[in-house]
């Protein structure tokens, strides 16, 4: 447009940055602030960060001790460590999973590939929860796997599945899978044919070929499906609370546990902001794989 | 060699599509069946689906939620399209890097750092404003942040790789750049912001982390009554309910896909007979 430079284009720049500067980035700074406060019985539930002294002075009330609370309970040590450990094994079954099957569909004719990606979204499209719902009726101890499998025999006794560790991680995998297909399809799909066909002709046998150029130049789309899986999944809380067990730790659950069961919002704040700080690294992966990505 | 690869990978999408479909064909059969117990198939009845009718509490949710689901899209759409518009169009301006980013962080943020973050800021700006009241406009508040990330993704693309040229050639001919825009290019785009109003729709009225953190006392989204219900337990009313959500947007994405390839395939036709 003409307008670039007028002023005119900020009517176009502002709603939007203002829009998410206040109800997206600001946020932060609030649950920074009160992280730093204490709880007190009253509304809101915590105490006042920073107060205005009756000669007009600001008076910082700052405390540590939810951050101290944090590094000496082991429980979040425990659950920040298991929610990494759960989310980068289903990142890496969610890969194993995906790769061939982006491969397929890069592979299969257009229109046939135009099906198939719409039957990969589909289900990204209708209900998160209900699809974890959907799937306690697969894996309960009554439910279709079980009486498959003692019906062919493979098993005496029904497997124990729900309301385990298992299950969260089957939750994970059947829930993220497309999220791991679609950018993986994406680098797949613009892959240079020419250089498999280069390669062919001097003599590089198929598997070589894709171990020596396909494999390399699909990093990005790795990447980027494998953040797009493994960020939220560590931060998950529908799936460990509907299908893991009662001691089930990622840390989603005990987060909400700590906002809703104990009312303590501080405490809560300072868990989110201590994930968000383990998170930062991931995401800034991702968002340099999907700037690099946009500008391709 | 070749041969026998394409058949392991044929296999390995077919499995993934699966393991992606079966749980929800179960529930829809589970739905249908005429005994309470999960392990017992009572014959075919559709009880569950009539008993939904009479359920006050999950009909005022699911209105509740499609309210918000209109509202939060609608909101997000149009912040989306302008923040792609700028993204695309302008290459240099302050804050350009910020905005970026704020586009992109809602996609991967856990919802229950979203959730938790905004609630806070609502209180706050409750004790400085009185404004607002947590329900519906904080719900839709937050919906809004979330969706407008996806509405920009999908514009983005789809205006970069639209033609300026004729958007040129209507200011060569005394259009205002306002007006070359809204009658040349926002027919291209159009598709793509069509469709992402729809993926907004639905992920709102789907949402239930962000919701419940944000949500006041007396606004229970639908996904906040269903999680409530889930939680104690399979119900069979909820497997009616799930599989009519489940097939309802379903064939909702699947006629709104075939009407806009239609119409993109006109558009694509029209433009080469204008070109001959």
């Amino acid at each position: 447009m003409k307008t670039s430079g007028s002023p005119g284009r900020w009517l176009i720049i502002l709603p939007p940055l203002v829009f998410l500067l206040l109800f997206f980035l600001i946020p932060f700074a609030f649950a920074f602030k009160i992280s730093f406060a204490e709880t007190a019985a009253r509304v809101p539930p915590y105490t006042d960060v920073l107060q205005v002294t009756p000669d007009h002075h600001w008076r910082l009330l700052a405390t540590l001790a939810n951050y101290r609370y944090l590094l000496t309970d082991e429980l979040y040590g425990a659950a920040y460590l298991f929610s990494l450990r759960t989310a980068f094994f289903s990142t890496l079954v969610c890969l194993a999973l995906g790769y061939p099957m982006a491969y397929a569909i890069a592979r299969a004719p257009r229109a046939t590939q135009s099906v198939l990606l719409l039957i990969i979204m589909l289900p990204f499209w209708t209900s998160f929860l209900l699809r974890v719902y959907a799937l306690e009726g697969i894996i309960r101890d009554n439910g279709l796997l079980n009486t498959l499998l003692l019906h062919l025999g493979l098993i005496d006794h029904p497997l124990r599945i729900m309301r385990t560790n298992v299950a969260v991680y089957l939750g994970i995998i059947y829930s993220y899978l497309p999220f791991m297909v679609l950018p993986l399809f994406a680098t797949l799909e613009k892959l240079d044919a020419t250089l498999l066909e280069a390669a062919a002709d001097l003599g590089s046998t198929p598997w070589r070929s894709f171990l020596d150029i396909t494999l390399p130049l699909s990093v990005p789309g790795m990447i980027a499906g494998s953040m797009l899986v493994f960020i939220p999944a560590v931060g998950e809380f529908v799936i460990p609370s509907l299908l893991g067990g009662p001691n089930n730790l990622m840390i989603g659950r005990v987060l909400w546990d700590e906002f809703f069961g104990n009312h303590d919002w501080p405490a809560a704040a300072a868990v989110a902001i201590a994930f968000l700080l383990l998170l930062v690294g991931p995401i800034a992966i991702y968002q340099y794989y999907n700037v690099r990505q946009l500008e391709a | 060699m070749e041969r026998r690869s394409s058949l392991l990978l044929f296999s390995v999408l077919c499995f993934g599509i699966a393991i992606l479909y079966i749980p929800i064909l179960v529930l829809i059969g589970y739905s249908f069946n005429a005994s309470p117990l999960v392990n017992v198939w009572g014959g075919f009845s559709t009880t569950w689906y009539g008993q939904l009718w009479h359920n006050r509490q999950l009909l005022e949710s699911a209105l509740l939620s499609l309210e918000v689901a209109v509202s939060a899209s609608t909101g997000a759409v149009i912040l989306g399209t302008l923040a792609a518009i700028a993204l695309v169009r302008f290459a240099r301006f302050p804050g350009r890097l910020l905005l970026t980013g704020m586009v992109n962080a809602p996609l991967v943020m856990p919802e229950i750092i979203t959730g938790i973050t905004q609630l806070l800021l609502f209180v706050s700006m409750v004790q400085l404003l009185s404004w607002p009241h947590r329900g519906f406009t904080t719900i839709v508040i937050s919906h809004v942040t979330f969706c407008t990330a996806y509405v920009t993704i999908t514009v983005q693309a789809r205006l970069a790789s639209a033609d300026r040229s004729l958007e040129e050639a209507a200011m060569d001919l005394g259009a205002g750049p306002a007006r070359a825009f809204l009658e040349i290019t926002l027919p291209i785009i159009a598709p793509a912001i069509l469709s992402s109003w729809l993926l907004c729709f639905t992920l709102s009225l789907d949402d239930l982390v962000i919701s419940s953190f944000v949500s006041g006392p007396g606004a229970s989204t639908l996904p906040m009554v269903i999680y409530s219900k889930v939680k104690l337990g399979v119900s069979p009313d909820i497997n009616a309910l799930a599989s009519l959500i489940v097939c309802g947007v379903g064939a909702l994405i699947l006629t709104a896909g075939w009407l806009l390839r239609r119409a993109e395939r006109r558009r694509v036709l029209e433009m080469q007979l204008a070109e001959q």
